[in-house]
């Protein structure tokens, strides 16, 4: 099978003022589809860096990065944001909503920059809003609703284009202990039912343990990468 | 993604801020509207000076007595008596004259039963109703035999009419007494309306000239001569041949001044015309300048909302928009805010004028052109000034972009 990611060497280093910063030091690292993955580290670690790179907003300083088998180390903005569009989705901490703007129009979004038409992208979106629970919120405004059910509306919007992969950066990081265990539940879902691949950045363990393969970063490198044996439910 | 795509997305996100998006446009509104008002006022002020200059007949060229001096004194255009009716004769001879009317008037009371008015009685020829462009409504204007004859008869104007003849009776072929002197009414003149000057010109009674010369005022000379070219090409060298026969006939050598002068209603008209373009040119450049104060404004708020949106921006960039597409998205929206707010101004400004027609009775009247001309305008105000808030939304770097608080 093609792996999701692929990426070997992977170097990223930023140019601040007369110093040079290290954020990844020689990455290597292979998901599968279907895999669920988190990356934990501490704030420094490159985990952030690696996510932006893995999610191609950014690029890789040296090494090389295989997305769904294709070659996208070099890719010009314009190509990574067509990929962005059509096979990656993203989960944000802030969730990142469209303020005054309804759930099924938030979640339509992406599909309008791949140029879906209108009324194809009016079922999907639909059809993603059930997919996580919250159909009968369509057409409220995203202010008017929880956290938990904000986030919700935000995985459904990852999951519009059918991604090869969803990122998650911090997912629960604002939301209380309960919602938090709805979406990571959800995500768990997902990821068994849909076969989602996912990659969750986080440094809570307890949100990590509902993941299957755990990978720590530590100081621009991966210091763990391990099977998950006992995992939250 | 299509135009239309962009501009929906452009629509959505001024609706989000409906009350920062109505204030940005108030700019572009004001100017625009402040353009249309003045324009209306300028063109409607134009238009009727032109129609009034041209509703005093085609092609004419007027000749009217010089100064008279007196003791030293100038008593100004008008006051010598010199011009005659054969001074007409020989000019209707000229190349290149149509026709010629003398002039006669005065201002007296006329009397019709138990009704009396004070009107302006002019004496002309048959000829006079083709160099005004005046048509006859009812009966029948007098023909040479009446000239010639000086007969008593007369042709009212629509106010006259009104006055003496309140009853809305005929008048045709009742007496009116002008001077003392009983005149029949033969016929009746369409109505002219306002000169240009304001003067109202249907307030007369026509009578042929030698009736007038001799009944009524009895002097040899005319007011002036009224003069038709036979087309607008005609006018300059007919007035140069009619200063020339008239020096000659005057015996006027020079250094001697003439003792007529000759006008041309072409060439007021042009210089009313010309005054009205400097007029829309000024008008044109205040409006340019209050547009691009507007525009201004929008570059303004789209920065701040660029800004504000920061966060936004790299959430679309993350979901698949390319930076063309942002750019696109931004300019979309500053054209829709400033088209909209255009075309609310030539609304506001349609109002505006209607309100101080309403007002002022002043005439109006908004070119289509300039309606046209401004929403444009107004759009390329939009382009212009929206471009480098776009351009900055659309360079952002996306990681910045969605970390940005």
């Amino acid at each position: 099978m093609t792996p999701v990611v692929h990426v070997a060497a992977l170097r990223k280093t930023y140019v601040l003022g007369e110093g040079r910063v290290e954020a990844l030091r020689g990455v290597d690292l292979t998901l599968q589809p279907g895999e669920f993955v988190a990356v934990m580290g501490p704030s420094g670690s490159g985990k952030s860096t690696f996510m932006h790179i893995v999610g191609l907003l950014d690029t890789p300083s040296a090494g090389t990065y295989a997305f769904e088998g294709s070659d996208v180390s070099h890719l010009s903005s314009d190509a990574r944001a067509d990929i962005r569009g059509r096979r990656l989705g993203f989960v944000f901490q802030a969730y990142n909503l469209l303020p005054r703007t309804s759930a099924l129009d938030n979640v339509e979004l992406p599909m309008v920059y791949a140029g879906v038409h209108e009324a194809e992208r009016r079922r999907i979106a639909l059809e993603k809003l059930e997919l996580v629970g919250i159909q009968h919120l369509a057409a409220h405004n995203s202010n008017q609703m929880s956290g938990g059910q904000q986030q919700r509306v935000a995985i459904a919007r990852s999951l519009v284009n059918d991604p090869g992969l969803i990122l998650a950066d911090e997912p629960t990081g604002a939301l209380d202990t309960k919602s938090s265990q709805d979406i990571m539940r959800l995500f768990t879902r997902l990821n068994e039912e849909q076969g989602m691949t996912v990659m969750l950045v986080t440094h809570e363990p307890e949100v990590a343990a509902y993941a299957r393969r755990i990978v720590t970063f530590r100081d621009g490198l991966i210091t763990g990468d391990v099977l998950n044996e006992r995992r939250a439910a | 993604m299509t135009i239309k795509a962009t501009v929906a997305l452009a629509l959505a996100a001024l609706v989000r801020n409906k009350a920062r998006s109505l204030l940005t446009m108030l700019g572009i509104v004001i100017g625009v509207a402040a353009v249309i008002v003045t324009v209306a006022i300028g063109v409607g002020a134009r238009t009727s000076v032109q129609q009034s200059i041209n509703s005093l007949g085609s092609n004419l060229i007027v000749v009217q007595p010089g100064s008279v001096t007196q003791t030293g004194a100038r008593g100004g255009f008008g006051t010598a008596s010199t011009l005659t009716p054969d001074d007409g004769l020989a000019l209707a001879k000229l190349p290149g004259v149509a026709a010629v009317s003398p002039l006669v008037s005065l201002r007296t009371q006329v009397v019709a039963g138990q009704n009396n008015w004070q009107t302006t009685i002019a004496g002309v020829a048959p000829t006079y109703t083709f160099v005004r462009s005046w048509g006859i409504d009812q009966g029948r204007f007098f023909n040479d035999s009446d000239v010639a004859s000086a007969s008593k008869v007369a042709v009212l104007g629509q106010t006259v009419i009104t006055e003496l003849f309140p009853n809305g009776d005929s008048p045709l072929g009742q007496t009116v007494i002008i001077k003392g002197v009983p005149y029949t009414v033969i016929g009746t003149l369409t109505a002219l309306g306002q000169s240009g000057m304001g003067q109202d010109q249907d307030d007369t009674v026509l009578v042929p000239y030698t009736s007038a010369m001799q009944r009524l005022t009895g002097l040899p000379t005319v007011n002036s001569l009224m003069i038709s070219a036979n087309n607008a090409d005609a006018i300059d060298p007919v007035q140069a041949s009619i200063t020339q026969l008239l020096e000659q006939r005057h015996r006027i050598v020079p250094p001697e001044s003439d003792d007529f002068q000759v006008r041309n209603l072409q060439s007021i008209a042009q210089a009313a015309s010309q005054t009205g373009t400097i007029m829309e040119l000024l008008l044109a450049g205040v409006a340019a300048v209050s547009l691009i104060v507007g525009g201004i404004g929008i570059m303004n708020i789209m920065l701040v909302s660029v800004t504000e949106r920061t966060r936004e921006i790299g959430l679309r960039m993350s979901v698949g928009a390319r930076a063309a597409t942002i750019l696109r998205q931004f300019l979309a929206e500053s054209i829709v805010l400033s088209t909209i707010g255009g075309c609310i101004g030539v609304l506001a400004g349609g109002i505006g004028t209607l309100l101080v027609a309403w007002l002022t009775h002043w005439p109006t009247a908004i070119p289509p052109q300039w309606v046209l001309a401004s929403v444009a305008f107004s759009a390329m105000v939009g382009i212009f000034f929206g471009y480098y808030p776009a351009r900055q939304a659309a360079q952002l770097d996306p990681i910045e972009a969605l970390r940005f608080e």
